[in-house]
């Protein structure tokens, strides 16, 4: 930056003169010697600098040296122990996902479609029903009900994933014809109301493909949506109750006033909550698949990270192409949040970073 | 004044009711079942006889967790990360909170994309396991080989509860402060006499959420442990189902009880403690929910 010869002089009401800005001065020497100053200021203010270092090295140790790790998909050689030997030579194992016929592409793809897929079910049936889980908490105005509700609704919230899927898989167990062990109390539910045939629920309904999505969403409501409706909730109750009064003047009806008021008020947060939703689009929790995962569900319940787990945690370990594998899977997760995020503060105003 | 029911109003009150209170029942039934699962007879259980309220109560199943010492093991290791692992997680985390609260820093806003880059691209599974795994290495030759250490140190840390507590401490007005320090308080006393308890709710809200994912934790836990000794309770919970979902391994049980009852026993177990502490912290995690939730 150009410094005007005008800077540094300030006109002296005292002895009616223009004398040096001392200040300016100081400014233009930061500005030569920029490092000698940060490190005077650090110097200075040790105490303060000295308490970001536990956080900066766990974050440097375990957050980005796995990022360094993940380089590892560029390795041509995978028994070169050094990443940066051989780094950069090539795309080898992004072909061999990518490109056509071979058994690992084939496993790829199909993971990356289920992982898409767990998530894009998640968006159309999960997203909507902490909502309106939120409009019915709202219809009930009398607190000790309420609060009865809010906290069996949240219950679920606090069990552990491996606490939740083996509940699920315990209720939705096959019959045992060794042990004489009838099947899970949900599954017989299910075959009473005739929703599946008995001969499926006593194979057990974790073990049929086609099940895995329905189970893995249904879990998820109800694990989630009365938790994740506090927000909405929040967002409701924040409208002025002369809203609804105005527009219940005017006429309106219950449904004219959630079309009207309701919606429009709550529009910024659904919008938040969506940009999160669909940023994580593809970070499908894979403890939770993999806990709900067994070999039979394998074809609609593997998604990236439990395939990159068993092509890179094995007893012979591909962690070349597992790195890959994952790469794609964060790389476009990444450029899917950015992408909502800017595509929702052009829409709305409305932006999450 | 009161206005009179509109029928649409009606109806949807009606409908709130009903749809949370089929709600409330389904969250609810999963775990009245576990109880009285867990308490029924081996014929009642397996003859699905049990829907809702036990049938022939034996406490068998409870008795024979109760003598397995691995359970004792877990339960005490698991106390053990959630303690230490949030007494560490919190340290870090308030530390570097409050610098990154400072508008004086230096590459403030380098520092806060250092944290918040890690919240859109982490590695993945892979690259994290051979991370974990070379850090095992460095941990032994230091002298920390106990792998219980090298899970509370180094996994469980999470951007989004540092800007939370950022923000909290962001909202401490500086004059307090200024007062402080022309009373001569260092920055570590500022930070413990003025910033801590000005947000208490928050830190115990960021505790919470550290603690119960650490209760919670299993992937990395059973990853990184090498013997059933080190295991936490939920590797424990799952190792017990997937020995008892295998048939042959039933062939010859002579037990007065199911070997369902010892699952869900064991899950009661589990879930025992979340629900005596529940009431009390229900109110810190709508909180928690609030302030991650909705920034503009």
């Amino acid at each position: 930056m150009k410094v005007k010869a005008t800077d540094y002089l300030v006109y002296d009401e005292k002895t009616k003169k223009y004398r040096e800005d001392p200040e300016q001065i100081v400014r233009d020497d930061v500005e030569k010697h920029y490092w000698k100053h940060v490190g005077l200021t650090i110097l200075k203010d040790w105490r303060l600098y000295l308490m970001l270092v536990p956080m900066i090295l766990v974050f440097f140790f375990w957050r980005y040296m796995p990022m360094y790790e993940l380089l590892s998909c560029f390795k041509v050689d995978e028994t070169v122990k050094e990443v940066a030997e051989q780094f950069y030579s090539g795309f080898s194992y992004f072909k061999k996902l990518f490109g056509g016929t071979a058994e690992e592409s084939i496993l790829f793809w199909q993971a990356f479609r289920n992982t898409f897929l767990l998530s894009f079910y998640g968006l159309c049936f999960g997203f909507p029903m902490p909502i309106i889980v939120a409009l019915f908490f709202n219809e009930i105005k009398s607190n000790i009900a309420r609060s009865f509700y809010q906290v069996l609704t949240y219950l679920p919230k606090f069990m552990s994933t491996v606490v939740m899927t083996t509940l699920v898989t315990m209720l939705l167990r096959p019959s045992s014809e060794i042990a004489e062990i009838e099947m899970g109390v949900i599954s017989r539910l299910f075959v009473s109301l005739g929703l599946v045939s008995p001969e499926i629920g006593a194979e057990g309904l974790l073990h049929q493909p086609e099940y895995f999505r329905a189970i893995y969403q249904i879990s998820g409501i109800w694990e989630t949506a009365g938790y994740d409706s506090i927000v909405f909730f929040a967002a409701i109750i924040a409208i002025s109750p002369t809203s609804y009064e105005a527009a219940q003047i005017d006429g309106a009806n219950k449904w004219a006033q959630m079309r009207y008021v309701v919606l429009p008020s709550i529009l910024s947060t659904v919008v938040i909550m969506l940009i999160t939703r669909i940023g994580s689009l593809l970070s499908v929790g894979y403890e939770k698949v993999l806990l709900l995962m067994n070999g039979d569900s394998y074809m609609t319940a593997n998604v990236v990270s439990t395939f990159a787990k068993d092509i890179g945690m094995g007893n012979n370990p591909q962690i070349g192409l597992a790195s890959a594998a994952e790469m794609i899977n964060n790389i476009t997760g990444m450029l899917l949040v950015i992408g909502a995020n800017s595509i929702a503060r052009k829409a709305s105003d409305v932006s999450l970073y | 004044m009161k206005r009179k029911l509109e029928v649409t109003e009606l109806i949807f009150k009606i409908l709130s009711y009903t749809f949370l209170t089929v709600f409330a029942l389904c969250c609810l039934y999963p775990f009245l079942y576990a109880i009285s699962a867990s308490m029924s007879g081996i014929d009642a259980l397996e003859g699905g006889k049990v829907v809702l309220f036990p049938k022939d109560i034996q406490f068998e199943a409870f008795a024979s967790m109760f003598k397995d010492n691995v359970f004792w093991n877990s339960y005490t290791n698991t106390l053990f990360l959630t303690f230490y692992g949030t007494l560490w997680a919190m340290g870090v985390a308030i530390l570097g909170a409050y610098a990154l609260s400072k508008k004086r820093l230096l590459f403030r806003k380098g520092l806060n994309f250092f944290l918040v880059f890690t919240m859109w691209f982490s590695a993945g599974i892979v690259p994290q396991y051979r991370n974990y795994i070379n850090t095992r290495e460095v941990f032994d030759k230091i002298g920390l080989d106990d792998d219980k250490w090298l899970i509370v140190i180094a996994m469980g840390m999470a951007a989004m509860n540092i800007i939370l507590l950022r923000n909290a401490f962001e909202g401490v007005p500086s004059e307090i402060e200024e007062a402080a320090i022309v009373d001569g308080a260092t920055e570590f006393q500022v930070l413990t006499n003025v910033y801590i308890p000005m947000s208490k709710s928050t830190i115990a809200t960021v505790a919470l959420l550290f603690g119960i994912s650490r209760w919670n934790g299993y992937f990395w836990a059973k990853q990184m442990t090498t013997n059933h000794n080190e295991w936490p309770l939920q590797v424990y919970i799952r190792d017990q189902l997937e020995y008892f979902q295998d048939s042959e391994n039933l062939i010859g049980w002579d037990y007065p009880y199911s070997s369902d009852s010892v699952i869900y026993a064991l899950i009661v177990c589990s879930v025992i403690p979340i629900l005596v502490i529940y009431p009390f912290i229900q109110k810190y995690f709508a909180k928690g929910v609030n302030m991650g939730g909705v920034k503009e």
